[in-house]
């Protein structure tokens, strides 16, 4: 207990704390991210200027870098949950890795699509074999295999646990990757593309960007919390505050009891 | 230990020359990928030689992962790898010596058979020399990390695909540096830093790999 005290997010390792812990925060983080994702979307559109070169194409890099940058933010963030869970055998950190996973696929695979939409008008093509897009590829099956390997394994523990070592192997992978695809990229003088740099952003231009970027974060949180919420619950099977969590929730619904009893009782039976 | 680890080495070196047939598949798989290129190309020799450095290097990484099947697999479902994890021996350095004996068995025969195939798809000289060199330095890092994933994936299910799903994307960089160093030699540039960066990677893997092999090995022994 003394100890539970002087570190107080602690408790929330317990998987009956982190269950209420998400019921209260998630709202807040799905409001938060619709007032901004609004806002940010406002001022990319109505406020910021056309580019004097791009004209209005580049305002998906609204959506595509802070795709692209929730991407590579949420590999490294289920990395170090990856040595969380592996170093001190906290099963909520292999929860919250998993969870954030699919997030972070479909933050990478946005971030290929917008860029690829983006580079048609730009750069008169869907794809090039541009450093940046190739390593984000990569980064995509990073994610892919890191899910199916959690998924391949019989026992969900040992899944969890190899496939949390494959994240880190693989964090340790992604800076000899990124260097060596833009090394391979650079030598390869066939295509020469480069990103064009806006020479000095609009204020406007960066707030929005700083809007949505903030806004993406928000909905990583929210969607990767509830996700691990749901994956705790999973995994707690039968234990009595979870057949109480998910009655809760069935009875909260009108009419939705029965179903919520059958579903506890299909689960013992 | 260094008797333990000998035993190990040879033992595995012996399993290979009594089931020869293991690694000549593999090496029968590497020359037909490679005689294939040309049917899927065109026979045209400045193309092909063009394509070369990619094509064999490919070829070898599609080999290893072929061969990494059988690794550590005949080991765990028998019990040799669990009696072998409760040694005294660090597990790390066992997995070492069966990586060591694992790339004679695979690694080498290609290696050795790369000039001959190089030359078949139009390289000439020096090339065929720089082709060899770079598979016998990016070969032990395809091993090392081609080990990690097999050892991942060890008694799960669809072992093969996923582990192809974990690998290539890992060996990326000794893809680009491998077969870049070929591509430098034909157009007469500088290809010591290629050689470097590989023995760089080499040198990274080396230390690194066993550990995360033994770690994922307890975990499949768990």
């Amino acid at each position: 207990m003394a100890t539970d005290r002087s570190i107080p997010w602690f408790k929330f390792l317990s998987p009956p704390a982190f269950h209420q812990l998400v019921d209260r925060l998630v709202p807040w983080l799905w409001g938060g991210a619709a007032v901004l994702a609004v806002a940010g979307l406002y001022v990319g559109f109505f406020v910021a200027p056309p580019d004097y070169q791009q004209g209005n194409s580049y305002r998906i890099m609204f959506i595509h870098v802070p795709a692209a940058w929730m991407g590579m933010l949420i590999y490294l963030l289920m990395a170090m949950y990856a040595i969380i869970h592996l170093a001190w055998r906290v099963r909520l950190a292999d929860v919250m890795a998993r969870s954030l996973a699919p997030t972070g696929a479909l933050m990478t695979a946005l971030a290929l699509w917008t860029g690829s939409l983006w580079g048609a008008p730009t750069w008169g093509t869907y794809w090039v074999w541009d450093a940046r897009l190739t390593s984000s590829l990569i980064l995509l099956f990073l994610f892919l295999g890191y899910l199916a390997l959690h998924a391949a394994a019989s026992d969900r523990e040992k899944g969890g646990r190899a496939a949390s070592l494959l994240a880190i192997v693989g964090a340790v992978n992604v800076p000899i990757i990124y260097f060596s695809v833009k090394w391979w990229n650079t030598l390869h003088q066939g295509i020469s593309v480069t990103v064009a740099d806006a020479p000095s952003m609009a204020p406007s231009m960066f707030s929005a960007l700083l809007l949505m970027t903030f806004a993406f974060w928000l909905y990583a949180a929210a969607v990767g919390l509830r996700r691990a919420q749901v994956e705790a619950l999973e995994r707690s099977g039968d234990a009595e505050w979870a057949r109480r969590a998910i009655l809760g929730r069935v009875t909260n619904e009108p009419g939705g009891t029965k179903t919520g009893d059958t579903m506890i009782r299909g689960r013992r039976g | 230990m260094r008797r333990a680890l000998w035993t190990i080495l040879w033992r595995d070196v012996g399993l290979v020359v009594t089931r020869r047939q293991d690694v000549l598949t593999v090496v029968a798989f590497f020359v037909i990928v490679i005689m294939l290129f040309p049917l899927a190309v065109g026979p045209e020799p400045e193309i092909l030689r063009e394509l070369a450095p990619g094509g064999v290097w490919l070829a070898a990484v599609l080999a290893h992962l072929l061969a990494l099947d059988r690794l550590f697999a005949d080991d765990w479902r028998d019990g040799t790898l669990e009696q072998l994890a409760v040694t005294p021996q660090p597990l790390a350095l066992i997995v070492l010596a069966k990586l060591a004996a694992h790339w004679v068995a695979i690694g080498l025969p290609l290696v050795l058979l790369s000039p001959v195939l190089g030359y078949t798809l139009g390289l000439h000289g020096a090339t065929l020399g720089v082709l060899a060199a770079s598979l016998a330095l990016g070969t032990p890092v395809l091993v090392l990390l081609g080990a990690t994933g097999a050892a991942l994936t060890l008694g799960v299910r669809g072992g093969g695909a996923l582990m192809a799903l974990l690998i290539l994307p890992l060996i990326v960089p000794v893809l680009i540096l491998g077969s870049g160093a070929v591509s430098q030699a034909i157009y007469g540039g500088d290809i010591l830093p290629y050689f470097y960066l590989l023995a760089a990677l080499l040198a990274l893997a080396l230390p690194l790999a066993p550990l995360a092999i033994s770690a994922a090995l307890r975990i499949a022994l768990d």
